[in-house]
């Protein structure tokens, strides 16, 4: 498989959609729907006929050979996985926004398909520039999700999005550079491949300085407390679209940043910064879910159970061992599902009611009980009811984190308690109770919706039931990464 | 390997399927075929569950062992889903299968007048499903997906009548507080992975006994932890306050979830972890505390309730502490036995106040009720039946249970009398108040018409019950006895006296019922709103459970949601505002400084370079 032709072809496929809106008005989402339905196939098809769960696809060529630049995009069982889920979630966003977007619908689709090519560039990539490049790619489409078919305050919360994500961008572009010169002064060679550093020594305290500013750009990213703020506003202003794949993909660049790199590149960092990450990610995990309860948006609601469930992969990675990396892995695939689908949820409320505010729902269960139990199967899932995939990754981390850190796994544990009073509370203030006025004619979820729904269900059933594929194709990844560790 | 040993499988496979049919169909179906479905899946599962036990039996093997799949493997931690099938898993199973078949029948009925049939029977075959995972599974964390399942089944089915948000509100009270417990026991699964390696149950047993001496201090923690889970579930203290509640609940829920199976899960738990338990006589110790705290605690407070349905929760929460009690003092067969008799009789008590209930369309209040006798006369007859085996009169199933558990506590170590005398008091309360509900409810002056509604099925789980709850016991502890070693426990002869005393105590309790009810006959009295206590206050505290709500309300409720509002808008936030809004005011300040007016320019300019000389020339 030719990654780069991948990646093109997905490019190529967003300015393609952009120019069909002229010939027809609903051309562009059935373009877009085509190019992810072939890539996807593609995808399937390598991943059915490789052999290999260590290098599923490679692909070298030569960009800036002065500076040690080249274009190297790799694919291993780690990327597979979330190249798949990207695609698969980028299926979701086109059909959850089937007939919400009604202006710019070519511009629209362009967007969404540069986003996800910046993202699978970014799970591809093996050269840190081109992996720069990349992450840069996917943040300015999703700027223009928010800012031009967001909701009503779009404009500060795109300019929140990109400010964050920018300072982020800055952090990690310093430490790139930084990371491949100190390379090139003690060994005389200029590299930004991803190999080649990872084998670099670092003196100290640099690498130190190094490992915390990839850290805290991708920890922005994820988002981890305290700098998560940009996400609760993101999310609830953002098209329906755009929201399902900020949370279910882009999220995940923060923490596949976190696992590929920050620990890889700087070990003896990153051992030195343990109990710190532990920290945050258990604070994430408790604060976030406690914001979660508090909100009265749904949305918003939403937005703040992400940061709770990020904060668990944040403390799996760092717990750095076999159990708890597996289980992190297993928590960013589940949690893109989970939450991706109570966002096309909430978005698909706000369509049929022209509110987020969870004041002016409950009782929708009597008007659309097809959404309700949808709705409820999903709460259930982020609340990491066992038998789900959600469950598997929460236990795994806590299970591996507990032999590194009692405390901070207790601290953590009461994200349990808290997941359960935030989400039985959305499911509570929206669909139960008393019908709010107006509710009563709401339709339910028709054959569109419910089929993508139902692939979502499934999914984390799988996940949840028969979850070792997964960690077969991470093994060799993790195996590595824990090798390199305590 | 017998062939019909391996149906097993479809025991718990057949409600999943019956789940799945009437998710798929979205309550399309009729009411026959959901009713076929849903009872249907039940019932079969029962009839396998019948035919393994036979075979089981017969095969003479002390255990049967299937694999289904590696649930996952990772680093040495990989467990199975595997089914073990055991004396303790006989009885679990057929308590699920049997006494749920019956009240699914019953609930054909019941809730035919009902909104959401389909989705009824949809929770209540995902119930049965999640309860047999529960018992079934070979290894912890295989019972936690069941533990985890009934929990929701549990909110699910609370909260069934969804438009009221007051059982929305029990509905997620009784999840949350059962996580609380959950919580704690799953971190006595991530101990038990530390220390021993497996969630395996047969290995964990093993290895515990190989690597703890007893009363070790890690043993003594994994045991309280687990104990945590446990309580959580059973609704013993200091975590029973959702189980009132949960009454909010249909009455075949209350029937199945929260009197016969769910809430004996922590017994279940304690009964097939009890090495852990044994080699740790402190958190043993704690078990038997727990349940006769909350034995007598629930009691009492059964003694002053108004609505049946409370009577009858109160008094789950009491049985299953003598459970709990049982268990903590080494009674271990007597505990399952006990758990298996009040399965039986309990639920019997909450169908017949089902019937009841529906006969004076949903009236609860048992202070309105009265004098029904002649017009619900087999309600009656099988209530009378439940009532005097939850009194533990003689030749009732529950007088053989509890009165093993209370010989047996008169046993135990040094305070083995003092344990036997709480209990009996707590005995004597029982009477006391099955009788002043048979009393209110069936004798008196009518005040409420009653239309009996009830077809043939619901009647028959009622005499099928009725017969089971007289008879239950007949075989007696001999039949359990192989369930569990009883480890500990000294079956020496006890003297006359006792085994006199044990007997008659409740005897006395239902007597002086008899005295203190029986005689109100007259319209005055029952108005009154009899309590054995005169004081209303004290009648108040007891009825509102021992103020355990509302010291929970103060201490964590209120607090968690004051500070949660005050939260909403995310202090760390503020930080990030407050650096705009600091960058926003430099804007201002500067941007002034651009007013195009040349002299500004030329004064600025003008200090500036003063200042600069000034400068200059100091340093």
């Amino acid at each position: 498989m030719n990654l780069l032709a991948f990646i093109l072809l997905l490019l190529a496929g967003g300015a393609v959609a952009a120019v069909s809106e002229r010939l027809r008005p609903n051309a562009a989402r059935w373009v877009s729907l085509g190019v992810l339905l072939v890539t996807s196939l593609w995808l399937l098809a390598t991943a059915m006929t490789t052999t290999d769960t260590d290098v599923v696809a490679l692909t070298r060529l030569a960009w800036i050979p002065r500076f040690g630049i080249s274009v190297q995009l790799e694919m291993d069982g780690l990327s597979l996985l979330l190249v798949a889920l990207t695609l698969f979630l980028g299926i979701v966003a086109v059909v959850s926004s089937w007939t919400e977007i009604t202006e710019r619908r070519g511009f629209f689709q362009f967007n969404l398909l540069w986003t996800l090519a910046g993202v699978v560039g970014v799970f591809t990539a093996f050269d840190l520039f081109l992996f720069f490049v990349f992450w840069e790619v996917m943040l300015v489409p999703m700027y223009f999700l928010i800012a031009v078919w967001g909701h009503e305050d779009r404009a500060y919360a795109a300019m929140k999005f990109f400010l964050f994500t920018q300072i982020g961008g800055l952090l990690l572009l310093l430490s790139i550079v930084a990371l491949a010169y100190a390379h090139y002064a003690s060994s005389g060679v200029i590299s930004f491949d991803y190999h080649v550093l990872v084998n670099a020594p670092v003196d100290q305290p640099l690498a130190f300085w190094l490992m915390l500013g990839f850290f805290i750009a991708f920890v922005i990213k994820l988002p981890g407390v305290p700098f998560h703020t940009w996400l609760p506003d993101a999310h609830t202003q953002a098209p329906t679209a755009g929201s399902v794949i900020l949370a279910g993909i882009l999220l995940k660049t923060g923490a596949y940043g976190l696992i590929r790199f920050v620990v890889p590149l700087f070990p003896d960092a990153a051992l030195q910064f343990r109990w710190p990450a532990m920290l945050l990610g258990a604070i994430s995990v408790v604060y976030g879910g406690y914001l979660a309860y508090s909100q009265t948006d749904f949305k918003r609601l939403v937005a703040y159970s992400s940061i709770s469930h990020m904060g668990f992969v944040l403390l799996g990675v760092f717990a750095w061992n076999q159990i708890a990396v597996n289980g992190a892995i297993m928590q960013m695939l589940a949690h893109g599902f989970s939450t991706a689908a109570l966002f096309m949820i909430a978005g698909a409320l706000q369509q049929r009611l022209h509110t987020r505010e969870m004041s002016r729902m409950g009782g929708l269960w009597t008007a659309a009980p097809r959404m309700g139990a949808i709705t409820l199967f999903f709460v259930v899932a982020s609340l990491g009811l066992p038998g789900l995939g959600n469950f598997v990754g929460e236990f795994l981390v806590l299970l591996g984190a507990f032999q590194v850190d009692v405390w901070l796994t207790v601290v953590a544990g009461l994200g349990l308690v808290m997941a359960a009073i935030y989400a039985l509370s959305l499911m509570q203030r929206s669909f139960q109770g008393t019908p709010a006025d107006g509710v009563a004619a709401m339709t339910d979820f028709g054959l569109r919706e419910l089929s993508i729904m139902a692939l979502m269900m499934f999914a984390l059933i799988g996940l949840g039931v028969f979850p070792q594929p997964v960690f077969d194709l991470a093994a060799p990844f993790v195996n590595r990464f824990v090798g390199g560790g305590p | 390997m017998s062939a019909p040993l391996q149906l097993l499988a479809w025991v718990p496979a057949l409600p999943l399927i019956g789940f799945l049919i009437l998710v798929v169909t979205e309550g399309r179906l009729g009411k026959l075929p959901v009713a076929l479905v849903g009872v249907g899946s039940v019932g079969g599962a029962a009839l396998l569950a019948l035919l393994v036990s036979l075979r089981f039996v017969q095969s003479e093997q002390d255990v049967y062992v299937q694999t289904l799949w590696q649930w996952l493997a990772v680093d040495g931690f990989g467990p199975t889903i595997r089914l073990y099938f055991d004396g303790l898993a006989m009885v679990m199973v057929g308590v699920i299968t049997g006494v749920g078949f019956l009240i699914h029948l019953y609930a054909t009925g019941y809730m035919a007048e009902e909104e959401g049939y389909s989705r009824f029977f949809a929770y209540m075959n995902l119930f049965v499903f999640a309860m047999l995972m529960l018992v079934l599974g070979d290894n912890l964390l295989v019972l936690y997906l069941g533990w985890e399942g009934v929990g929701l089944c549990s909110y699910l089915l609370i909260g069934f009548f969804h438009t009221d948000p007051a059982n929305g509100y029990a509905a997620r009270k009784a999840f949350v507080v059962t996580r609380i417990g959950d919580t704690a026991m799953i971190f006595g699964l991530f101990l038990l992975v530390r220390e021993l390696g497996s969630l395996d149950i047969q290995t964990v047993l093993h290895s515990a006994h190989a690597s703890w001496p007893e009363g070790s201090s890690i043993n003594t923690l994994i045991a309280l932890l687990l104990l945590g889970g446990a309580v959580g579930k059973s609704a013993q203290l200091p975590l029973q306050t959702w189980l009132p509640d949960a009454m909010a609940g249909p009455t075949p829920v209350s029937a199945l979830i929260h009197a016969a199976t769910m809430v004996t899960a922590g017994v279940y738990l304690i009964a097939r972890l009890n090495d852990i338990f044994l080699l740790s006589p402190a958190a043993h110790l704690v078990v038997a505390c727990v349940g006769l705290a909350t034995l007598l605690i629930a009691a009492f407070s059964a003694l002053a309730q108004t609505d049946l349905k409370r009577i009858l929760a109160y008094s789950t929460i009491s049985q299953i502490g003598y459970m709990f009690f049982a268990l903590g003092v080494g009674a271990w067969s007597a505990a399952i036995f006990h758990l298996l008799t009040h399965a039986f009789f309990k639920a019997l008590l909450f169908l017949c106040a089902g019937s009841v209930i529906l006969a004076l369309h949903h009236e609860q209040n048992v202070l309105r009720m009265g004098g029904l006798w002649r017009k619900l006369p087999i309600p009656f007859f099988c209530m009378l039946v439940g009532a005097a085996a939850l009194a533990a009169l003689p030749l009732t199933s529950g007088y053989y249970s509890k009165h093993a558990i209370l010989l047996t506590s008169f046993d135990a170590e040094s305070i083995g009398p003092w344990f036997w005398g709480v209990a009996s008091v707590a005995a004597f309360i029982t009477g006391l108040y099955s009788t002043r509900m048979i009393f209110l409810v069936f004798f008196g002056t009518q005040k409420t018409e009653p239309h009996d509604r009830s077809g043939w099925n619901m009647t028959l789980p009622l005499l099928v019950l009725a017969v089971l709850a007289l008879g239950g016991g007949w075989f007696g502890l001999n039949a359990v006895a192989g369930v569990l070693p009883d480890g500990g426990v000294k079956h020496g002869e006890h003297a006359a006296w006792l085994a006199w005393a044990t007997t008659l105590i409740p005897i006395a309790g239902v007597l002086l019922g008899c005295v203190l009810y029986g005689y109100r006959k007259t319209e005055s009295a029952t108005d009154a709103a009899p309590q054995p206590l005169r004081g209303e206050s004290i009648a108040g505290f007891l009825r509102g459970g021992w103020g355990f709500d509302s010291l929970y309300d103060a201490l964590l409720v209120k607090p968690f949601v004051a500070l949660a509002r005050l939260m909403k808008g995310d202090p760390v936030d503020s930080v990030f505002v407050a650096t705009a809004a600091v960058a926003r005011l430099l804007h201002k300040i500067t941007a002034t400084t651009q007013s195009g007016q040349l002299r500004w320019y030329a004064a600025s300019m003008g200090i500036g370079l003063a200042v600069a000389l000034l400068l200059a020339v100091l340093v």
